[in-house]
């Protein structure tokens, strides 16, 4: 708490006095301008408030990076300063005992904790306070410095004809550049931290058995060479079955007929109140679909199961998590459908009822099928979306994993899967947590292709008919 | 060869054959604009079961029942004066007076084998709660209505077990229940006694989340926007943004929580279960749907602005933060907003990053455990006990409240500020 607070301090701090290097830049800068006016025109460069974000951007910007450099060095400094003093000569040789004896100590001193519970963390307290404030000294005195000689140095080059504006406009296209970049930057690192991790879960299971396997009952310790139950056919399954299947048969007739209602037979009027109703589905939070799937639907659907004779239906039942995905998904399908239909160009909508054609005849022999590679990207992107849709399966969907076809009974996914093995323990050599990333990862891989092919068939689709 | 002209019989469309596949063709025409209402009607009744549903059960998580407790406080407390229990040294008078004790003694006197689950744990809490906000009730004898035992709420609100029905009856004749509001849903924090639990500890988790979030995501999201709309130049790297960009759009939310337990929890170090990493996981999820409306507000803005800004010797960085991004700012904030409601709403990445443990107190710092809304809406509905059946439902009334606001606001500055150009 009290290391966070004063960094969150120093923080405020930095501003505050970048905000006065502002106001002296552009009152500096201002008197120039003052002097300017008596003489000849054009003297001055830029203008005053150029002046002023140039002096703030030169004392921030150094700041802000030696505190960001610190925040992360600073740990390992203070450690090696604690382990160097002679109280820490008797700690255990074992890294394991070391550790939580050290991080408690850190977290006592750093006002997380109160109470020790290891055996010898509390003489280390002291130890620690002192090089923590020691190492934050040094931080804070070394932040300030360069944020004063920056800002010196800026104030300093304040000239009538100093450049002011190229300087800080190249500045601000250096940070239009790194914002861009932080998109790829958040690609790779989930490129990057699912494959690793599911290239250690692949050292302990082999691939072939997690591709292939039709039995999910994952051990908590693997032994090599046996089958330890991460066979993930049966998630795949269910996940296609769930999102691909039960919730595609009910979102894309849904779907597709309300675009068509809406956009071909609807009054402006109803159009107008409909379109935002329909979007209020695509806006109620998952955990909420979730919530009632399993305490509405599927106790229903459960009762009309054993109503019709079937003696195992369950009531965690992979068709309540469908059809409410699938209502979920409806304006997501209707509103690229929607989409789609619009940008068929009218000239082909007249020809065909100048023809005589009823209005559903045009549209199913004539805009649909000029439609239909939009539509068909549109439910490209409305699977992508559903197999990787968590809190309803995880809410009304089972934890079983079951490889059959039987939508009354209970089928597991890929996300519900992902969330089991991750909770409660999150221990980064086990199994289970790893196999949760390699999970992840085939998920991540087929929604990046679903959602690469849908944009690709989408954009053709549309250069067809510009 | 002889050119025969075969002269063709004008259809008859007034015969019966023709006439039969008008008919046909008709009927499939409204066959199929009954198709399309029944559609949209389905869905919006569905919308509208949900919301019944919630609200059908979620108004009584609002309430809760009472039970009226008489209190001979001059006997129970021996003729403790108002005074003692006055000024600095009230917390120490109020504490050595064993309140719980009192109360036990009070409901054994006045229901006497039925004490048993009538009153919530928290109710000693409550009468310590109602003497400090008025020391002169210790004086007289009092009546005071505390909050029933979760299942005695249960029984009250609807049927339920037998027993619960038959205190609630034996009750109920001597006027001893009626329903009151119940503030400490409002106020309090997650509990394992559903008859004392509260969303203002989730609810400030949500906020604290919510805040990380929008500082980073709406900066980064407007800049990444206005480069790749107004500077960047046709090449690899452009390209690679937008796949990147278009891609995270659409990738599963529960890909951002594997990132966010990978990176920022065990490579980082950064404390668990905190609204930091929370809304540090849900602004790289948020980012990218502000990118995308944000270019398209950008776009909409018609070129002969630039132009004209251009034109008078306006620099290019100055013809877009003076004049573009100004124009574009409505479109940019309804994304925004509809952004935020998504994150809002999001449950799976907080589950993964740890947001799912049990706070019986609301965060003080972006560095404390915390969890949100949605993941105690989540938690709640896996409790056995069904109490948590009308919380949960009155939660989601008030997620759903604040989503729809948000929702409606985007579309109330959408139709607001929106320029037709």
């Amino acid at each position: 708490m009290v290391k966070f607070m004063t960094g969150t301090a120093l923080l405020f701090l930095v501003l505050g006095l970048g905000l006065v290097g502002w106001m002296s830049g552009r009152a500096r800068a201002a008197a120039f301008v003052r002097i300017a006016k008596g003489g000849p025109r054009g003297t001055v460069n830029s203008l005053p408030y150029y002046h002023g974000w140039f002096v703030a951007i030169c004392a921030i910007a150094p700041a802000l990076a030696f505190m960001f450099v610190w925040q992360a060095i600073s740990p390992s400094l203070v450690t090696n300063m604690v382990l160097s003093a002679p109280a820490a000569a008797d700690l255990p040789q074992e890294t394991f005992a070391r550790a939580a004896i050290l991080s408690e100590a850190r977290a006592i001193a750093q006002g997380f904790h109160t109470t020790a519970f290891q055996e010898g963390s509390e003489k280390l307290v002291s130890l620690y306070r002192n090089a923590l404030s020691y190492y934050q000294w040094i931080g804070v005195a070394a932040t300030l410095s360069l944020l004063f000689a920056g800002g010196a140095f800026a104030f300093t080059r304040i000239k009538p004809d100093f450049r002011a504006r190229g300087k800080v406009e190249r500045v601000v296209m250096f940070g239009l550049l790194v914002a861009s970049l932080i998109a790829i930057l958040t690609t790779l690192g989930i490129f990057a931290s699912l494959i690793f991790e599911s290239w250690r879960f692949f050292a302990m299971v082999s691939p072939f058995e997690f591709l292939f396997g039709t039995d999910w009952n994952p051990k908590s310790t693997v032994t090599p060479g046996a089958y330890n139950g991460y066979g993930a056919i049966p998630l795949f399954w269910g996940t296609i079955f769930i999102g691909a299947i039960i919730a595609m048969i009910v979102a894309i007739p849904l779907g597709l007929m309300s675009a068509i209602f809406l956009t071909q037979y609807a009054s402006a009027n109803v159009r107008k109140w409909m379109k935002p109703i329909l979007e209020i589905l695509a806006g109620v939070p998952t955990v909420v679909y979730g919530y009632f799937a399993a305490l509405t639907v599927a106790p229903a659907i459960r009762d009309f199961a054993v109503m019709l004779g079937v003696s195992n239906a369950a009531s965690d039942n992979a068709l309540a998590a469908g059809i409410v995905m699938g209502v979920m998904i409806i304006p997501l399908v209707s509103s690229m459908s929607d989409d789609s239909i619009a940008a068929v160009p009218n000239a082909m909508r007249d020809g065909s009822l100048a023809m005589g054609a009823t209005k559903s005849e045009t549209i199913k022999q004539v805009l649909l099928p000029a439609a239909l590679p939009g539509v068909v990207g549109g439910v490209l992107l409305a699977v992508s979306r559903a197999i990787g849709e968590t809190m309803i399966v995880v809410m009304a969907a089972g934890y079983t994993a079951n490889l059959t076809a039987n939508p009354f009974d209970t089928i597991s996914t890929v996300t519900v899967q992902i969330v089991a093995l991750l909770t409660g323990d999150q221990d980064f050599a086990s199994p289970h947590t790893l196999a949760a990333f390699a999970l992840g990862l085939a998920l991540f891989v087929t929604t990046f292709f679903l959602n690469y092919v849908a944009l690709r068939v989408v954009k053709k689709y549309r250069e067809a008919y510009e | 060869m002889n050119n025969v002209v075969i002269a063709p019989t004008p259809t008859d469309w007034n015969g019966d054959v023709m006439q039969r596949r008008i008919a046909r063709r008709y009927a499939a025409e409204r066959r199929f604009k009954a198709m399309g209402f029944f559609s949209v009607a389905l869905s919006t009744l569905f919308l509208a079961f949900l919301l019944f549903t919630m609200l059908g059960q979620g108004l009584r998580g609002f309430q809760r029942t009472e039970v009226a407790v008489e209190f001979d406080f001059p006997t129970l407390t021996a003729g403790t004066t108002a005074a003692s229990i006055m000024g600095p040294n009230a917390d120490a008078a109020l504490n050595s007076m064993d309140i719980p004790g009192l109360v036990e003694l009070a409901v054994g006197q006045q229901y006497a084998g039925l004490e048993d689950g009538l009153l919530t744990s928290a109710a000693a809490a409550n009468v310590r709660q109602m003497l400090a906000d008025n020391p002169d009730l210790i004086t007289s004898k009092q009546t005071l209505w505390l909050p029933a035992d979760t299942r005695l709420d249960v029984a009250f609100k609807r049927s339920s077990e037998p027993a619960a029905e038959k205190t609630v009856a034996a009750l109920s004749q001597k006027d001893a229940l009626r329903t009151g509001f119940n503030w400490t849903f409002l106020t309090g924090a997650d509990a394992t006694d559903p008859s004392s639990v509260g969303i203002w500890a989730a609810f400030k988790g949500s906020l604290m989340t919510m805040a990380i979030t929008l500082l980073l995501a709406f900066p980064i999201g407007v800049l990444s926007a206005l480069y790749l709309e107004e500077y960047a130049s046709k090449n690899r790297l452009t390209d690679i943004i937008e796949v990147s960009i278009n891609n995270l759009a659409a990738v599963p939310s529960i890909i951002f929580g594997l990132l966010g337990l990978a990176v920022f929890l065990t490579m980082f170090g950064m404390p668990r279960s905190s609204a930091l990493v929370g809304g540090l996981t849900l602004a790289l999820m948020t980012m990218p749907v502000i990118v995308i409306a944000g270019r398209n507000a950008v776009k909409s803005v018609p070129p002969s602005i630039r132009e004209a800004a251009l034109g008078i010797g306006a620099s290019p960085v100055q013809v877009v933060f003076h004049h573009v991004l100004p124009l574009a700012l409505p479109g940019i904030l309804t994304g925004t907003i509809i952004g935020m409601a998504r994150a809002l709403g999001e449950t799976a990445p907080l589950l993964m990053i740890g947001m799912r443990a049990f706070i019986p107190a609301a965060p003080q710092g972006f560095s404390d455990a915390a969890t949100a809304l949605p993941v105690q809406i989540y938690l709640w509905s896996d409790e056995v006990n069904q109490g948590f059946v009308e919380k949960t439902s009155a939660a989601i009334i008030v997620l759903l409240i604040f989503l729809l606001g948000m929702n409606a606001l985007a579309i109330y500055l959408r139709n607001r500020f929106e320029t037709r150009w």
